[in-house]
């Protein structure tokens, strides 16, 4: 036994060999019938092309991520990994954002090394983890210290990073009020902050049900499409001012998440989250279909947008009577006050949500949704009332909803029911899961990541949701709780110090106490 | 005090009660032991609300309680820690304390946790902690501190001594011991270890399938041949 274990430890050249040739058979003969030919439009027809480029560029990466790992498993070679990693990462990385640079910063082009994006993503970040694993490796075994240490020291870290949180939360909230003021700013910059703020809003509006209440809801855009019809119906028929359509958009989310709440009340995860993805086909469905009121797929257009608190208009030459923003406060015409506006408005709002979340939270029925989320049963022999507690958490959060899809509809003007498919209610239930959930600045972060990357790799086309799964994939790996996990609790003795990290659980074995009676 | 008359309560068609008397005085410590699915956590559950009796009456302090919700049971001063314990493992222990609180005068909230840490110190030296990461000890004591804040006169308490070590255990009761004599607390106490229990009671009752099938104080139980060969020698199937 002994004797093989060496031998695995340093392979002979013949079994390196016969492990590449493998890998190169393995990585054939899935590339072959995948990535090899695809079929373009061309006059006359579709035609098959051949992409023997990149189905052999993807081997030969494959063989020599293999031949990496190989090296990692002889302790002594991690520095030729930890190089050829980088080496790749950083081809991988200059290929990405080759067009981006040459067009941002004028720097001259650069000869792309891999075939196409998806492959210079997949080469950076294989690359970079093989890089990564190395240095680990490298330092694990150079540091004498034991797992138990090691352990420590990422407690110690985690509860540096809490401290910093509380931090990085403050400087994230004087760079989202400053943000337009800044050099680099301009109206893409301000288009790409209001959609992530959009996105941390309603993440932080789905947070009650799932983060706190945990319950999963996959039918959470039905909210939002409720808002955003809700404010467009009301604009467009009644002349209703965004302002005062506002709270009743927020009203008729509420409303419909207590239509649904009562049916869904009894179920309970699994049957739970499938009748609320439901739900959002049905409040779908019936928008492409009501042609009458919805206009059915066609959506609904000129949405008007909304007025500075019922001062000034933000169109160019005033409307409604109203004088136009810049006249008002004599200032230059921009078509940038807009927009400015619109990312402020986002902003407040999403502000209001974060301070109603972090006051409710320490409400008893706050605490309620929490205690629910952790023991259902223990809920119910405490005298805690399920039912309210969790309609209440279902109406609070399709308000959220509500007001975030009101706002989606004034800022797009437009809004079709192409807009509430089932993928909006995954990406914002993924921010909130990314996040760690319960936790706002996790959320937050986990917004920014989600649809600012992808926003930033634009120019990867339809690639880009390569970077969005590749990005889950990672977060799942390394942060499996989300990326901020830690809760604070909402209770603390008086004049007491935050106590130290938990000690490990020691379980008694479960029948030792009879057996020894 | 609570007086329970021919209880039936069903899981769908499944009838885990059938028919219980039982009665529970002001000041007792009252035992109830039974084999493993014999309907004891039925009995509690049925007591605070949570799986309704369908047939019989609840009276507790004169007052009918049979169909009443669990918040206003519990209002009425009838705390339950449920089996298995379920504290909330990624709440504090202070926080797992104050959700057993929801129902009673937040202006006693202090005095109520004093009481509840002077009764287990080990709790307040861990008051930060995940209950989570408790031990299981830890976690029976937070289960029934939790149940206290709620200022009850009646305490049900569902296999307190489930999977602990017999020190463990033995703190446990000790523990009970002195809620019942110190605090004047009423308890009923379900428990599978016959043997602590019917020491620890004043009076006890037997079930079996739903229905009870003996009764007498604690010493006559554990004298008691049957009760004997069934739950003390041996332990039990
Ligand atoms: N939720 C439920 N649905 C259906 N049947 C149930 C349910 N809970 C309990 N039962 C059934 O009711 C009967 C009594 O169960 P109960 O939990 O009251 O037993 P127990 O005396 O507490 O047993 P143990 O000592 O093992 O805890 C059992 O036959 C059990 O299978
Ligand atoms: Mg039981």
């Amino acid at each position: 036994m002994s004797t093989s274990t060496v031998e695995a430890a340093r392979p002979g050249l013949e079994a390196v060999l016969k492990e590449l040739c493998l890998t190169a058979l393995a990585g054939l003969a899935l590339t072959v019938p995948l990535v090899a030919y695809e079929t373009i439009d061309a006059a006359g027809g579709l035609q098959l092309a051949s992409r023997w480029g990149s189905t052999i560029f993807i081997v030969v990466m494959l063989v020599l991520g293999r031949f990496g790992i190989i090296l990692l498993r002889t302790p002594g070679r991690e520095s030729w990994v930890a190089i050829g990693g980088g080496i790749a990462a950083a081809i991988g990385v200059l290929d990405l954002f080759r067009d981006g640079m040459t067009h941002l910063l004028g720097i001259i082009s650069w000869p792309a090394i891999t075939p196409t994006y998806t492959l210079s993503f997949l080469t950076g970040v294989g690359g970079a983890i093989l890089a990564i694993r190395a240095i680990v490796q490298v330092s694990r075994r150079n540091s004498s210290t034991t797992k138990a240490d090691r352990d420590a020291r990422a407690e110690a870290i985690g509860d540096q990073v809490r401290k910093l949180v509380k931090v990085f939360a403050a400087i994230a909230v004087v760079f989202a009020l400053t943000l337009p003021f800044l050099p680099f700013s301009n109206r893409y910059v301000i288009d790409v902050a209001t959609l992530i703020v959009t996105y941390v809003m309603l993440g932080w509006g789905l947070n009650i049900i799932v983060g706190y209440a945990g319950l999963l809801d996959l039918g959470f855009v039905a909210f939002y499409a409720v808002g955003a019809y809700s404010y467009a119906l009301a604009a467009q028929h009644l002349g209703i001012s965004f302002w005062l359509a506002l709270p009743f958009a927020g009203l008729l989310a509420a409303s419909f998440g207590l239509i649904l709440g009562f049916p869904v009340l009894r179920l309970r995860g699994d049957y739970f989250a499938i009748v609320t993805l439901g739900f959002g086909e049905i409040v779908r469905i019936v928008l492409i279909n009501w042609y009458d009121v919805t206009n059915g797929p066609d959506g609904i257009s000129g949405i008007p947008r909304p007025d500075f608190f019922g001062l000034a208009s933000m169109t160019r030459n005033g409307s409604d009577g109203l004088p136009p923003f810049h006249e008002y406060f004599g200032l230059e015409y921009s078509s940038e006050h807009r927009i400015i506006f619109l990312y402020y408005l986002i902003v407040a709002m999403a502000a209001l949500v974060a301070l109603f979340t972090v006051r409710i939270r320490k409400l008893p029925i706050g605490r309620a949704w929490e205690a629910l989320r952790e023991d259902d049963i223990a809920c119910a022999s405490l005298g805690i009332n399920r039912t309210t507690i969790k309609l209440a958490a279902f109406g609070i959060s399709a308000a959220w909803g509500g007001f975030a899809g009101a706002f989606f509809a004034t800022r797009q003007g437009f809004i079709s029911p192409e807009s509430f498919t089932f993928i909006e209610s995954a990406i914002i239930l993924a921010i909130v899961v990314m996040g760690g959930m319960g936790s706002l600045v996790g959320i937050a972060i986990a917004a920014l990541l989600l649809i600012g990357l992808p926003e930033v790799f634009r120019d990867l086309a339809e690639y880009r949701m390569v970077a969005f799964g590749a990005g889950l994939v990672m977060i799942m790996i390394w942060r499996p709780r989300g990326l901020l996990s830690h809760r604070e609790p909402s209770v603390l003795l008086a004049n007491r110090p935050p106590p130290g990290p938990g000690r490990p659980s020691t379980r008694p074995v479960a029948a030792a106490g009879e057996a020894a009676e | 005090m609570l007086r329970i008359e021919g209880v039936h309560t069903f899981y769908g068609a499944i009838e885990a009660l059938k028919g219980v008397d039982l009665h529970v005085e002001e000041g007792e410590i009252v035992a109830m032991i039974g084999a493993n699915g014999a309907g004891k956590s039925t009995l509690l559950m049925t007591i605070c609300g949570v799986t309704p009796a369908r047939r019989g009456q609840i009276v507790f302090d004169s007052n009918d309680i049979t169909a009443e919700r669990t918040d206003n049971i519990v209002r009425r001063g009838i705390a339950c820690s449920p089996e298995g314990r379920r504290i909330f493992p990624r709440m504090s222990v202070l926080e797992n304390l104050r959700m057993g609180a929801l129902t009673s005068d937040p202006a006693r909230y202090d005095d109520n946790l004093a009481t509840v840490f002077e009764l287990f110190p080990r709790l307040k030296e861990r008051e930060g902690q995940r209950g989570g990461t408790l031990s299981g000890g830890e976690q029976q004591m937070l289960a029934i501190g939790r149940a206290l804040m709620s200022e009850p006169t009646l305490l049900l308490l569902d296999e307190p001594s489930l999977g602990l070590a017999p020190l463990v255990v033995k703190q446990i009761f000790e523990a009970i011991h002195r809620i019942n004599s110190q605090r004047r607390m009423t308890v009923l106490l379900v428990e599978q270890n016959a043997h602590h229990a019917l020491r620890l009671a004043h009076r006890g009752y037997v079930m079996v399938t739903g229905q009870i099938t003996m009764t007498g104080t604690g010493r006559e139980l554990l004298e008691n041949p049957e009760v004997k060969a069934a739950y003390l020698e041996g332990g039990h199937a």
